[in-house]
């Protein structure tokens, strides 16, 4: 039995279709990463399988259980990281972490030793008798990667997990990330929009619009556009794009003045192509497609503009806090 | 059964524990009815003199001020709630398996013992504004302050499992709460007051609480004792007892904290 099942589940919040019929399934122990814009759904997907949403249509199980017939037992199956913080921000660390093992019934016995090893784990030992409020965003972040690990869930659930943070932090928490699970027998169910962060996933789903539009492993995904992308510009763009057509049988789309077409192999294709080209060749560029062209691909936009949107620009300014 | 109780008292330990390293509110809870007292107590007592036979002013608002300080330190159950939602770790609390009946209970558990906390820090000045103690009194006092302060805090709550944000629960209060409390007879007999007053305040479940408080201070038969300035609580002529004044109470607290559980756990 896989460790999540999700089967035809919506939700909608009055008019809007915020999850809108999505199925699919995440193996026991995989990193299995939610990739899509602002609004497409991720964080109310999470919700129902947090059990702080009932869903208007479907079914979803975690390690198992119902998410809505058996609450309880779904509870202890997860650990999370919400998008928002949920720290006690007048509270030490310690007193946070408490807070949570007693909350999850974690044995007096085991408490101090995991509340030790994960502090270690997070590198935030030397902090914990702080107030949470001293913490910088980052520090918050590992804190709750912490807390949401007490209890030894069976699934991980992280939404936005690096949202805001500098690179280095970034870097940090996902080689906490990705210790966790060599080490434990662990399933990570993240969303992201970082294309890069999404490369660590094993399969990535993307949602847009409350709707999954592919789900794979990033390589296949990225194979699925037909190899490596070319973008080339020419003195004689419609001349150029008449030889593709007839050399190679390539219809090539136009953006910006920049021909671009995909090829199986760019780097055989490259020298050979360049030697026979006749319309007055300015530049060519090779390279793999990202996550990022499968996405424009896929949806017609890009993900996300380079610059942050809104929402995360005064999620960033609250978590600053 | 387990998940109840567990709720009951991690609810309970984290609002005191906050509540204590918080000092500025910790402090100023225990100063606004220390400020009332004062106010009240010099500022009306030589202007109003005797209330009943044997009572002066000071003795007559002196309970109510206690049952005020309870009442409305109780109602920081919501106020907890709405604070806890504001900054997300309302989240941390309704994903743990804990029942939502035990975090109701518990966050009416910790409102308890704090708003009990406030009602005592004032009976402590009770001999400095000559009211007369006695152990028996406070043995009397604390089940009547407890089933005034379970129904006020599952009010808070109640309201709370709608509110957003602080500022919209706060209006709430202030236009649901004051009205109720300026009409429970905290400052001024019930019966000697224009009808429509008279009325509302007999309507008012806290008139019934403040009542059986003033009651237990001010001794026994004080109800019916005074002749025109009668300040027990009449109900189509007859004179509440304290018993009779406690069980309104624990009706209105049961309907209320059944109110606040289903509430709460409803929300989303
Ligand atoms: N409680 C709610 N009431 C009404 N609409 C909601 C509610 N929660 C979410 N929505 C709407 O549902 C849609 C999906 O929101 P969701 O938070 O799941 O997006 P997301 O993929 O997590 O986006 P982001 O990347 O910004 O976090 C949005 O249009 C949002 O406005
Ligand atoms: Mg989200």
């Amino acid at each position: 039995m896989d460790m999540i099942e999700i089967e035809g589940l919506s939700k909608k919040f009055g008019k809007l279709v915020a999850v809108d019929n999505i199925s699919f399934r995440v193996p026991r122990g995989e990193i299995f990463g939610f990739l899509g814009p602002n609004g497409a759904g991720k964080t109310t997907t999470i919700n129902i399988l947090c059990t702080l949403l009932k869903p208007t249509g479907g079914r979803a199980s975690v390690n198992g259980y119902d998410v809505i017939k058996e609450r309880r037992k779904v509870q202890r199956s997860i650990g999370l990281v919400f998008q928002d913080p949920t720290l006690d921000d007048y509270l030490t660390a310690d007193q946070n972490l408490r807070f949570h093992a007693y909350a999850y019934g974690v044995p007096a016995s085991v408490r101090e030793t995991r509340m030790q090893e994960l502090m270690e784990l997070v590198e935030l030992q030397d902090r914990r008798k702080n107030k949470v409020s001293t913490y910088s965003g980052g520090m918050k972040r590992r804190l709750e990667i912490a807390r949401g690990l007490l209890h030894h869930p069976s699934v991980l659930f992280l939404d936005e997990p690096t949202l805001g943070l500098d690179p280095q932090t970034r870097r940090r928490i996902w080689e906490h990330v990705l210790t966790l699970r060599q080490q434990e027998d662990l399933t990570i169910f993240l969303t992201t929009h970082y294309m890069d962060e999404a490369e660590h996933c094993e399969r990535i789903a993307i949602i847009d619009n409350g709707r999954i539009i592919a789900l794979d492993t990033p390589d296949n995904l990225k194979d699925a556009l037909g190899g490596d992308l070319v973008t080339l510009e020419a003195r004689d763009s419609q001349g150029a794009i008449a030889e593709l057509k007839e050399r190679y049988n390539i219809s090539p789309e136009i953006n910006d003045g920049m021909v671009t077409f995909s090829v199986p192999h760019g780097d055989t294709f490259l020298p050979e192509f360049v030697r026979g080209f006749h319309s007055g060749l300015i530049s060519i560029n090779v390279r793999r497609p990202t996550l990022d062209d499968v996405f424009l691909k896929l949806t017609g936009h890009a993900i996300r503009d380079q610059e942050v949107g809104m929402m995360d620009q005064m999620r960033m300014m609250m978590r600053s806090h | 059964m387990e998940e109840v109780f567990r709720g009951i008292w991690v609810i309970a330990y984290r609002d005191l524990l906050r509540f204590v390293q918080e000092r500025t509110r910790a402090i100023s809870s225990f100063a606004m009815p220390l400020l009332f007292l004062v106010i009240f107590g010099a500022g009306f007592n030589r202007v109003i003199g005797t209330m009943a036979p044997g009572v002066d002013f000071i003795q007559f608002i002196y309970p109510g001020i206690i049952a005020m300080t309870v009442l409305m330190g109780s109602l920081m159950s919501g106020l907890s709630v709405v604070w806890d939602r504001e900054f997300g770790f309302l989240r941390e609390v309704l994903v743990a398996p804990m029942s939502r009946a035990g975090i109701v209970l518990g966050k009416t558990a910790g409102t308890a013992v704090i708003a009990l906390g406030q009602g005592f820090i004032m009976l402590i000045l009770a001999p400095i504004v000559g009211v007369q103690l006695s152990p028996m009194l406070v043995v009397k006092l604390i089940p009547l302050l407890i089933i005034i302060s379970v129904s006020l805090s599952g009010l808070g709550i109640l309201v709370a499992s709608r509110m957003r944000s602080q500022q919209g629960f706060q209006m709430l209060i202030q236009i649901i709460i004051m009205p109720l409390v300026f009409m429970s007879g905290v400052f001024f007999p019930v019966n000697n007051v224009p009808t429509w007053l008279e009325v509302a305040s007999k309507i008012n479940p806290l008139t019934y609480g403040v009542d059986a408080i003033r009651q237990v201070f001010l001794g026994v038969g004080s109800a019916s004792a005074g002749g025109g300035y009668a300040i027990g609580v009449t109900v189509f002529g007859h004179t509440m007892s304290v018993l009779e004044d406690a069980l309104v109470v624990v009706v209105l607290g049961a309907v209320l904290m059944t109110a606040a559980i289903v509430a709460f756990s409803k929300q989303e």
